[in-house]
């Protein structure tokens, strides 16, 4: 036996929160700031800042839920736009039925996505690399081609939703959108960080490296990839599930844009994605270049930006900015 | 002594047309040290796959333990305590050499605590001489050490079986006898093991059997001595 202990093991401070909970005491914390912050604000700003915002959180959901297969698993789906209209489109049908709590939507919209996550896996899970991300790319085609015609969701014309009553608690509608994705946000990533600190995320992370590997050292391969397929597509569905009631009109072309799963690859990848933070980096800087961008220049310029800074990081930082900041702190030692 | 650990019977694979093996049978008993060897192609790596679940036999059936584990999957298989090395090691690229030992650990062994795991780690880390390597890459590994992070990996699955697939290829004739203590001090633990191995030296050193392979079939199944007096084997290795 090494009589060297390993760095876990050196002595630490005495701190209120234990060193391995330590990340996620701050998304929990960040996460109640941010909306104790909106409900400090009210109706005090323009709404227009409440939709930005609205626009951002949804893409920390979209890139974290994204990260949890393609960045730990080394699975590229590009199938994003296919999960989040599942998610909207259990909204509509149920706003059309039952006009029932938001909350209620965003539980049932999860629940199909992760169906529909799990039942992907299933499927395609045996296919590797390239093979499964067409399998993605052609599911979310399936999809939209089934809502298109679907006559009771407003088929190819698209269908108006009615914003349920606001309680009293808030301002306005936008106010308690965005209310709402911060707590969505914040559990997303809380999820992120639980999977990849736990044994889901060492196993994930040995099937990325060598699958058959992975293997022949006891991952059940098969089992960790359906987990990361469920909750990867439940987060996708629920991001989605407010968005009817955020835009009131939903047509497929939007529900299933090219701009979300372009997105929702882009901002982990830009981010990076070897951690729960890189995802939320990468989808408040992008999220925010394409927000001044639409107003200062033009809407049309947000996927080209996207395209731009995408291939200026593949090349120029691969990891990402958590690989910049990585790197940083290496050379400061 | 006499135990079977590990049975095959009938295997047989066919890759399209080709027949890469044909009605293999095979042995191995709890604590036996056995080689196999046979010319490249012989469908050595296609044997060992079929036996660890990586690929499926077309025909045939697997025992391990007592158990028929022919539709196992290879996990399951790792789990029971049937591990291997790989002919190119495989590590985990993205991990350090530790992390990589605490694979097995956690998944295979089933150990929970972190602590636990950590400390395990490390007793195999000195088991096969890496302790000064934990924190590294295994980019940076030179090719002896690889295959000994190859044998750490399949040490930490704790296997009743360790499957060890040319793991002195392209290695010096010092570094072939590091490896050979470390497998016979392995094998005194109680650990049977198959050696697949193209360094003659090694495997008549190491076997108290030696199975052959050739084109796919068992041409050959005795003690090391009486083996390479066969006609077959010597035209296999030798030609006409």
């Amino acid at each position: 036996m090494s009589t060297q202990a390993s760095p876990a093991y050196q002595p630490r401070k005495s701190t209120l929160v234990p060193t391995r909970l330590r990340s996620g005491f701050a998304i929990v914390l960040a996460g109640t700031i941010l909306i104790a912050a909106t409900m400090l604000v009210g109706s005090r700003v323009s709404e227009y800042y409440y939709l930005a915002a609205y626009t951002i959180l949804q893409f920390i959901v979209l890139g974290t839920a994204w990260n949890i297969l393609g960045g730990y698993g080394g699975y590229v789906n590009f199938g994003t736009a296919g999960f989040f209209a599942v998610g909207c489109y259990t909204t509509i049908v149920l706003n059309k039925l039952f006009q029932l709590p938001l909350l209620i939507d965003m539980a049932a919209a999860a629940a199909t996505a992760g169906l529909l996550g799990l039942a992907t896996g299933y499927l395609t899970l045996r296919l590797r690399g390239v093979f499964f991300s067409i399998a993605t790319l052609a599911l979310a085609i399936v999809l939209q081609t089934v809502i298109i015609n679907w006559s009771f969701v407003g088929g190819a014309r698209g269908v108006y939703v009615v914003r349920q009553e606001i309680s009293g608690l808030f301002d306005s509608y936008a106010h308690l959108l965005v209310t709402l994705m911060v707590g969505l946000a914040t559990c997303a990533v809380l999820a992120a960080w639980a999977v990849e600190k736990s044994w889901i995320g060492i196993g994930l992370a040995a099937i990325r490296d060598d699958e058959t590997a992975a293997e022949t050292s006891g991952v059940p391969s098969l089992r960790l990839k359906l987990i990361a397929t469920t909750m990867s597509g439940a987060l996708m569905g629920v991001a989605g599930a407010p968005f009817p009631y955020y835009i009131t009109y939903v047509d497929p072309a939007t529900a299933f844009s090219l701009a979300i799963t372009v997105n929702s690859i882009a901002m982990p990848l830009i981010g990076g994605t070897a951690t729960w933070w890189g995802p939320v980096v990468g989808a408040i800087m992008l999220g925010s270049v394409q927000q001044i961008l639409t107003v200062t220049i033009s809407s049309a310029a947000n996927l080209f930006i996207v395209g731009v800074l995408l291939v200026l990081f593949v090349t120029a930082a691969p990891r990402g900015v958590v690989g910049i900041v990585r790197a940083w702190k290496r050379g400061r030692k | 002594m006499n135990v079977d650990i590990l049975a095959a019977q009938g295997i047989s694979k066919r890759f399209d047309g080709f027949a890469a093996l044909t009605a293999v049978d095979f042995i191995l008993r709890k604590g036996e040290r056995v080689g196999l060897i046979g010319p490249n192609g012989s469908g050595k790596s296609t044997f060992v796959n079929c036996l660890t679940g990586i690929i499926a036999s077309d025909d045939g059936s697997i025992t391990f333990d007592g158990n028929d584990i022919t539709a196992t999957p290879a996990w399951v298989r790792a789990k029971r305590g049937l591990a291997r090395t790989y002919q190119i090691p495989r590590p985990f690229r993205g991990m350090t050499v530790q992390e990589n030992i605490e694979v097995p650990l956690r998944f295979a062994v089933g150990l929970r605590s972190a602590r636990t795991i950590s400390d395990a780690a490390q007793v195999i880390l000195n088991q096969v001489g890496l302790a000064d390597k934990a924190d590294v890459s295994p980019k940076v590994l030179t090719q002896v050490e690889l295959r000994k992070l190859e044998l750490g990996r399949a040490l930490a699955a704790r296997p009743q079986v360790l499957i060890a697939d040319e793991v002195m290829a392209g290695l010096s004739d010092s570094e072939v006898d590091e490896i050979l203590v470390l497998l016979t001090r392995l094998n005194d633990d109680g650990i049977s093991i198959l050696l697949i191995e193209h360094i003659m030296r090694a495997v008549m050193l190491f076997s108290q059997r030696i199975v052959v392979i050739v084109a796919g079939r068992k041409i050959a199944d005795g003690l090391p001595d009486d083996v390479m007096q066969q006609d077959e084997v010597e035209r296999a290795y030798l030609g006409e």
